[in-house]
């Protein structure tokens, strides 16, 4: 089985070197790329299939499709990396920075080459200290070998990248948050249109994409997209990387062709439940996705099936839930983040999520009443999409909306026994 | 007044951004290397340097969880209380570390030396419960685990 992504990592989790990285075949995607016209580059990766890894799964080709290109595009053009993974339960992209750091900056040049960006800046979060090291070493390395700078490999592109450390805020993971952050100001989310693509970092066309995407953008080229897509057991094309946490034998992280089920990566992979513990449920990829059950464990971990069994394939990173284990509590958990992670810019997603913590924490405590399930089951629909300025708020409400319909029995008996039955 | 090496850590960045505001973020976690927190008097001095007002800085600092505006102990302790080390026992080892330390969650032990903050997520979930202190992550934790950590710092 092919794994592009993890292929080179080393057993001693140390980084693969530049030299260990050239020699198998880094930066060759690179090399084939300024050979290529920009708006081809993007071609390319169109007919991949490759999807936003981040959570939102958008089209990367066609994302990169609305950029003004050629003489006419206003410059500084910007690629910006969002490397601020923040989703509860996610921990890939980490992983690729921290131990293949010239695959993903191999992955920014090309993608900044396809949309004639000038200028790349990676958003870094603060306290990913090893990821800042690892990364700022390699990007010193890749200027010394004239794949970062003035005239690149002698095609005449330039390219400047430079690191940005964050400060903290789930909000800037939200792309047009995360440009007021590197603007310097509050991370508030801002209006579309305009797009980003069009005016997004300092007013000028901007692509924001997640780590893990980057990472297989010059592979695409290297190899081409019909490569690409074979990798894959569905339709959307590539493979993924697949995460378990919470009370599995041995939880981890692993590259497997895109569409793997979901049981065959929670029992070959993950070694099943823990002895005396059962499967109760997971959230897919990660905190801001719906419960999925027993019922849907073949579903192929793709976009489209994953959304067909009520939830969202997000970062690909299942959080699982256990029979001894509180649902309620988890969910309480779950919504305390949301709710201390708002960034307060809109009142339905400030004060809805406060209260449903709120509402929560009392039935963990024994202090609910059968009319706070109508208030918290009231909340999911005021909280859902077009109600609020972002996606933030539609998304902290998804795990609350499953656990409702899957888990409304032990919801009820918080409430009946006025304590909760786990403590 | 800010050092001179403070000065030039911020002047670097600059040349990284179209404008001097875009480097606010940058300049606040500089001082803050040095000093362990942004105090007003840096706010004032930096509104100096970036050309943007006290208040606005002030702003930025408070949106943000890792700038620290009220002094902080010698070292700082992070305890991930995000979903999967939840799952895992987060809660115990947050007892365990602040009935050891004697401070709770949000407060510096007496001595100065550790201040206990609660973080989001540290992307570690396969070895959950987790910590960082300082710039050090720790996964796997338990209460032997945590002894260990904390023989590291002085």
């Amino acid at each position: 089985m092919e794994k592009p992504l993890t292929g080179n990592f080393r057993s001693d989790k140390q980084a693969v070197s530049l030299e260990d990285y050239e020699r198998a075949g880094g930066y060759q995607g690179l090399h084939k790329a300024l050979t290529i016209a920009p708006a081809d580059v993007g071609e390319l990766v169109k007919k991949s299939g490759l999807r936003g890894r981040g959570g939102a799964g958008f089209p990367t080709g066609m994302k990169w499709s609305f950029v003004p290109m050629g003489k006419d595009a206003p410059h500084p053009k910007y690629l910006v990396v969002n490397a601020d993974e923040m989703e509860p339960g996610t921990f890939k992209d980490r992983a690729l920075m921290e131990r293949d750091p010239h695959q993903l900056i191999e992955g920014v040049i090309v993608a900044a080459y396809a949309i004639e960006a000038d200028i790349a800046y990676i958003f870094l979060r603060g306290e990913y200290v090893c990821s800042h090291d690892r990364l700022e070493r390699a990007l010193a390395e890749a200027k010394t070998k004239n794949y970062v700078g003035h005239n690149i490999l002698g095609s005449g592109y330039n390219l400047e990248i430079h690191l940005h450390v964050s400060a903290g805020r789930y909000i800037c993971g939200e792309e047009t948050a995360l440009l007021n952050a590197l603007e310097g100001k509050r991370a508030h989310p801002r209006t579309k249109p305009p797009f980003p693509q069009v005016s997004g970092l300092f007013g000028k066309p901007t692509i924001v994409q997640n780590v893990e995407t980057l990472c297989n953008v010059h592979h695409i080229v290297k190899n081409g997209p019909d490569w690409f897509r074979g990798l894959s057991k569905t339709e959307d094309g590539g493979t993924k990387l697949y995460g378990v946490s919470g009370k599995v034998k041995k939880p981890g992280l692993w590259e497997l062709p895109m569409g793997t089920p979901m049981r065959e990566i929670l029992e070959d992979h993950a070694g099943g439940m823990r002895d005396g513990l059962h499967f109760r449920g997971l959230l897919p990829g990660g905190a801001s996705t719906d419960f999925l059950i027993e019922e849907h464990l073949d579903t192929p971990m793709d976009y489209g099936n994953v959304q067909k069994a009520g939830s969202r394939l997000g970062t690909g990173t299942m959080v699982v839930l256990d029979d001894k284990t509180c649902p309620v509590g988890m969910v309480w958990n779950l919504e305390h983040f949301f709710a201390q992670e708002s960034c307060g810019w809109c009142t339905p997603c400030w004060s809805g999520l406060s209260w449903t913590e709120k509402i929560l924490l009392a039935m963990e405590q024994g202090k609910g009443s059968r009319q706070d399930l109508d208030t918290l089951t009231f909340q999911t629909k005021f909280l859902a999409p077009g109600n609020t300025f972002c996606a933030f708020a539609p998304g902290a409400v998804e795990p609350l909306q499953s656990a409702l319909k899957y888990f409304g029995d032990d919801f009820r008996k918080h409430v009946d026994e006025q304590r909760c039955p786990w403590k | 007044m800010l050092t001179t090496e403070e000065r030039q850590e911020i002047e670097e960045k600059i040349a990284e951004y179209p404008n001097r505001q875009a480097v606010s973020i940058d300049a606040m976690l500089a001082v803050q290397r040095h000093r362990g927190w942004v105090s007003d008097e840096s706010l004032r001095d930096l509104s100096e340097v970036l050309g943007v007002s006290v208040a606005d800085l002030d702003g930025v600092a408070t949106f943000y969880n890792l700038i620290h505006r009220k002094p902080v102990g010698k070292h700082v302790a992070l305890i991930c209380d995000s979903v999967s080390c939840w799952l895992m026992g987060s809660d115990k080892v947050r007892d365990h570390l602040c009935a050891r330390l004697s401070t709770p969650l949000g407060g510096t032990t007496a001595d100065g030396r550790f201040t206990l903050l609660p973080i989001v997520c540290l992307g570690a979930c396969d070895h959950a419960p987790t910590m960082m202190i300082d710039d050090e992550l720790y996964e796997d934790l338990d209460e032997e685990r945590i002894e260990e950590a904390l023989t590291q710092y002085d």
